[in-house]
Order: C-alpha cells, then sequence, then structure tokens
C-alpha cells in the first residue's frame, strides 16, 4: 500500500511517545546512572567509569546464566514451535470443535505467572504432586527439587505446557488464510502430503511463525516469574536464568553498579538479536 | 487421516492436567493434601473459597488486580488508536525508527526496569496506586497494541478515508464514527491482549505496590510464605485467577487466532 507522507501524523504518535518515553526513558537514564557508579551506601556516589561492564563481561557467573539462558530458550524454540505447527496442522478446520480447541489451547495464555510456577510445583512435587508421583510410580527416580537433570526437564515441560499454544494459534490463523482453491490445485496434480506441506502451507505460514518465534524469543530470554517460583533458580544455581539472576545480584544483594551494567549488557543482546528477526521480518513484507 | 483428532485431543489433555490437579486441590483439605495422596477429592470442601470471599485481604486482591487491569487496557488502547492510524496512513520522518524503538520496548525485561520503576513512581508520588500500575504496564502494551491495531488498519482500505472526507466528514467524526466501528475486532483483540499481558504479570505489579493496590497474585505468594503451606487455600485462589482469563477468551474466541497473529494473516 502507498502512504501518504505527512509530518502532522507525529501528532497522533504524541500520546503514546509520552507514555511509552516516561515509562522507558527516565527508567533507562537511572540504569545507564547507576551503571558507571560506585556506592558505599548513604546515597554517595563516586563515578566508576565502565568498571563495571568490564567486570560482568569477565565474571564467570555471568558467563554461566547466560549460557544456561541460552540453552533454555533454544530448547523450548526447538521443542515448541515444530510440536506448535503440527498440532496445527491436525485441528479441525470447521464446526463447533474449532472454537472449542482454540478457547481450550488459550488457557494456559491467560494464567498469571506465578500461579503457573505454584500450579507445576505442586503438580510435579514427588510426594504430593500428580506428575511427580506418576513418574516416580513408572519406576523412574524423580524429584525436581534435588536433581538438576530432573529441574530441567520440569522447567521446559513447564514453558512447553505455558506457551506453545501461542505458536498453535499463530500456525493455525495462517493455515485458514489458505484458500481452498490452494488445495484442489494440489489435489488435481496429484501432490504427497509432504509436497502440500512444503510448497502450500508453509510458505503460508512464514510471516506467522516469524512472529511466533520473535515473540517466543523475547519472552523466553526474559522470563523470570515462572522458574523463580517452580525452582528458585535451584538446585543450587542450576536453573537460574539471567533474570533471576539479575535479580539477585540488584535486590539479594543491593549491587546497583554490577547489577545496572548487566542490565544494559542483557538488554543490548535482546535487542541485537531482535533487531535481527525484525528486519528479516520486515524484508519479507517487501518481498 | 483417521487419526487426526488425536493429536489436538492429547495436546488438550496435557495441557488441562496440571488445571485439573489445581482445582481438584482447592476443592480439598490441606491434610488431605498433604496426608494422603488422592486422585480427586474424598470429602469435597468450600472452606477454601470461603476464606477468600470472606476476608478482605484475599477479594480486595481481586479488586486490585481487576481494577488496574482495566485502567491499562483503556489507556493503551485509546493511546494506541491514533498512533497505529499514523502508521497504517502515513509516511512521517523517522517512522520506521520509531516503530522499531516502540517494540523495543517490548522486548525490555521486566526485571532491568523493577528497581527503577519503584523509584520513580515513589519520586512521583504514585506508589501503591492502582494508576502506577496501569501506567507501568503500558511499556509493553502501548507497543503491542499499536502493532496490533496498525495490522488490522492496513487491512481496511485507504478509499474509505478518502469517501468519507468527499462525503464531508471531519477528521474526528471519521475516525470516531466510522473508521472504529470498521476495525472493531481488531480494537477487541487489542483490548484482549492488553488485558492478558497486564493480568499475568507480577514482578512489576509487586514492586510498584504494597497494601493498598495489591495485586492477587502477589497476595498468594505472601500467604505461602507467613503461614506455612496453605496448599489447599493457595489452590482456590489460583484458580479463581484463571477465571477471568476464560471468560474474555470466550468472548473474543472467533477472532483469537487472527488476534494473535497481530492482524497480520
Amino acid at each position: 500500500m502507498n502512504k501518504t507522507v505527512n509530518q502532522k501524523a507525529w501528532l497522533f504518535v504524541l500520546p503514546v511517545l509520552v507514555l511509552v518515553a516516561f515509562n522507558a526513558i527516565i527508567p533507562l537514564m537511572t540504569v545507564v546512572n547507576y551503571s558507571v557508579q560506585e556506592t558505599f551506601g548513604n546515597n554517595v556516589f563516586f563515578w566508576s567509569g565502565l568498571r563495571w561492564f568490564e567486570d560482568i563481561l569477565r565474571s564467570e557467573r555471568f558467563h554461566a546464566s547466560l549460557t544456561r539462558q541460552a540453552i533454555f530458550t533454544g530448547s523450548i524454540l526447538l521443542i515448541e514451535v515444530p510440536l506448535g505447527v503440527l498440532i496445527a496442522l491436525a485441528m479441525p478446520r470447521k464446526g463447533i470443535w474449532v472454537s472449542v480447541c482454540l478457547v481450550l489451547m488459550a488457557m494456559p495464555l491467560l494464567i498469571p505467572w506465578n500461579v503457573v510456577g505454584a500450579m507445576w510445583n505442586i503438580f510435579a512435587l514427588p510426594n504430593i504432586g500428580l506428575l511427580g508421583k506418576a513418574l516416580n510410580a513408572m519406576g523412574f527416580d524423580y524429584n525436581y527439587t534435588r536433581q538438576v537433570g530432573d529441574a530441567w526437564f520440569t522447567l521446559i515441560l513447564m514453558d512447553v505446557w505455558h506457551w506453545t499454544s501461542l505458536v498453535v494459534l499463530l500456525a493455525y490463523a495462517g493455515l485458514v488464510s489458505i484458500p481452498d482453491a490452494y488445495y484442489q490445485a494440489a489435489k488435481i496434480d496429484g501432490a504427497s502430503r509432504w509436497a502440500i506441506f512444503r510448497y502450500i502451507q508453509l510458505p503460508k505460514m512464514k510471516r506467522v511463525l516469524t512472529i511466533a518465534i520473535l515473540l517466543r524469543f523475547m519472552d523466553s530470554f526474559n522470563i523470570y516469574t515462572e522458574p523463580v517460583v517452580l525452582t528458585g533458580g535451584g538446585p543450587g544455581n542450576a536453573t537460574t536464568l539471567l533474570s533471576i539472576d539479575l535479580v539477585k545480584i540488584a535486590l539479594g544483594q543491593f549491587d546497583l553498579g554490577p547489577a545496572a551494567a548487566m542490565s544494559l549488557i542483557y538488554f543490548l543482546i535482546i535487542l541485537l538479536l531482535s533487531w535481527i528477526f525484525y528486519t528479516v521480518m520486515t524484508r519479507n513484507e517487501e518481498g | 487421516m483417521r487419526a487426526k483428532w488425536l493429536v489436538p485431543t492429547l495436546y488438550i489433555l496435557f495441557l488441562m492436567l496440571p488445571i485439573y490437579w489445581l482445582v481438584s486441590m482447592s476443592f480439598k483439605t490441606t491434610n488431605e493434601i498433604l496426608g494422603n495422596f488422592t486422585l480427586w477429592p474424598q470429602n469435597p470442601t468450600l472452606e477454601n473459597y470461603r476464606v477468600i470471599f470472606t476476608d478482605p485481604s484475599w477479594y480486595m486482591g481481586y479488586v486490585n488486580s481487576i481494577s488496574y487491569v482495566t485502567l491499562n487496557t483503556i489507556i493503551s488502547v485509546s493511546a494506541a488508536l491514533p498512533a497505529a492510524y499514523a502508521f497504517s496512513r502515513y509516511r512521517f520522518l523517522g517512522d520506521k525508527h520509531l516503530f522499531f524503538w516502540l517494540l523495543t520496548n517490548r522486548m525490555a525485561p521486566a526485571a532491568v526496569f523493577a528497581l527503577p520503576f519503584f523509584q520513580l513512581y515513589s519520586a512521583v508520588g504514585l506508589f501503591d496506586t492502582h494508576i502506577a500500575v496501569a501506567l507501568a504496564h503500558t511499556l509493553f502494551n502501548v507497543p503491542l497494541a499499536v502493532w496490533i491495531l496498525e495490522g488490522f488498519m492496513s487491512g481496511v482500505p485507504r478509499q474509505l478515508d478518502e469517501t468519507a472526507y468527499i462525503d464531508g466528514y471531519s477528521f474526528p467524526r471519521f475516525f470516531i464514527r466510522i473508521f472504529i466501528p470498521t476495525i472493531k475486532a481488531g480494537v477487541g483483540v487489542a483490548a484482549f491482549f492488553c488485558f492478558m499481558f497486564s493480568w499475568v504479570e507480577l514482578l512489576l505489579a509487586k514492586t510498584l505496590t504494597a497494601v493498598a493496590a495489591k495485586p492477587i497474585a502477589a497476595t498468594m505468594t505472601k500467604t505461602a510464605s507467613s503461614s506455612g503451606y496453605e496448599l489447599g487455600l493457595l489452590a482456590a485462589a489460583g484458580t479463581l485467577t484463571i477465571i477471568p482469563g476464560a471468560i474474555v477468551i470466550w468472548f473474543v474466541r472467533n477472532y483469537i487466532a487472527k488476534g494473535f497473529a497481530l492482524g497480520r494473516v
């Protein structure tokens, strides 16, 4: 669509600009301010230059939580995206069952995040939870509060439970937008099930899947509440993801300088990766 | 292709299991939960729900949550409407950069902003008010609303705008009388998403409140740690937080798929 040039359009954007600037720029400046200063309490601050940034970038603790974060985000994307597409392909297209499926599938998305954490915490407990009890009855030695592998399994299973529906709904929206004529043409050509998927359904889903991956990437990189309630970052530090570590440093130890420097590095990583996604996405839009 | 229905059915079963466990626990006494493992409540009790509906420190949590979520939805959608119109219809200096900058706020980790938000809202004297949480949540809801509405608006042909001007409509009148009703599905979806993300967010809501505006989700964490594990009560409170979500999904069920695609299918 060709748009007209109109500089007065800025006036339309103004309310949004004021709101977001108040919420984004002032706090961000506070963080930048802390990140270059040292304090010994009593609100006395000293200039410390880029020391905190160097400290963070060299610290093994940061590397460890960044690695854990990357593993977490990588695994949930690898599981949720293919699984979501598979479920969307198998969903009914017409009739009452569509609404039933959509409403039931959207349920986990609307549960407050700490309730999700608490629900899984109880559900997976080996002595009183359905999942924990069932796994132990099947002969697995399952205890997510003590064993690292079990904690990770529960964490990833919880995220798959919580967010796969987002991918399903997006992929489904892409699928229903394909006109019936495409399928009829494919039938006449004698296309296989795989060919239909590869050459008709996948290209049509490309856009919505990009949105799904972008949203899942951003949100899983920012995840805080659910893992804190589920495992508290434990056992030990085994499931301490970036946000959890950040809050531990900032509010637990009150090391404002390092915490602020870490916040900025953290934010820049997300920004950079999301920018790459975004450029790829807008290129698709124009091409 | 006989077994096609099996995949969604199994998936929904998997989704419902933890929810079932929570709901079934809410009808048990804490003794039954801790004492012996039972698949369903042996002596179903409404005691947990009675406590919540009679104790103001519990039910006010719901009132607070619903208040700031509603406020946030109204603020976010009404600010986003004109902005989305500008992005969908006009080209202006820095439009693409501005759009991306808005989106970056959707990416910001809430953990980064928790402490500065606390200081900012304390400084302007809004700490522990509904409006503080509502405003703080606009950080990620306004960009999302702009994104969704822009998608829906771009689907409306420009001829509609032009015809209205030829017919002598002024801009505000056209926008309110004709344009907004045309994209009312989009407005509904945007409102749904603002509601959803404000309802599920806890970190900022908890940071910005103490007593007077404390959300229900925060009430839950506090009770869990102070009076030991009141599991039955916790489960009942959790069950009640699922209900508002289930109600709003029902209203937007026909648009939900398109909405998750941010109006861009």
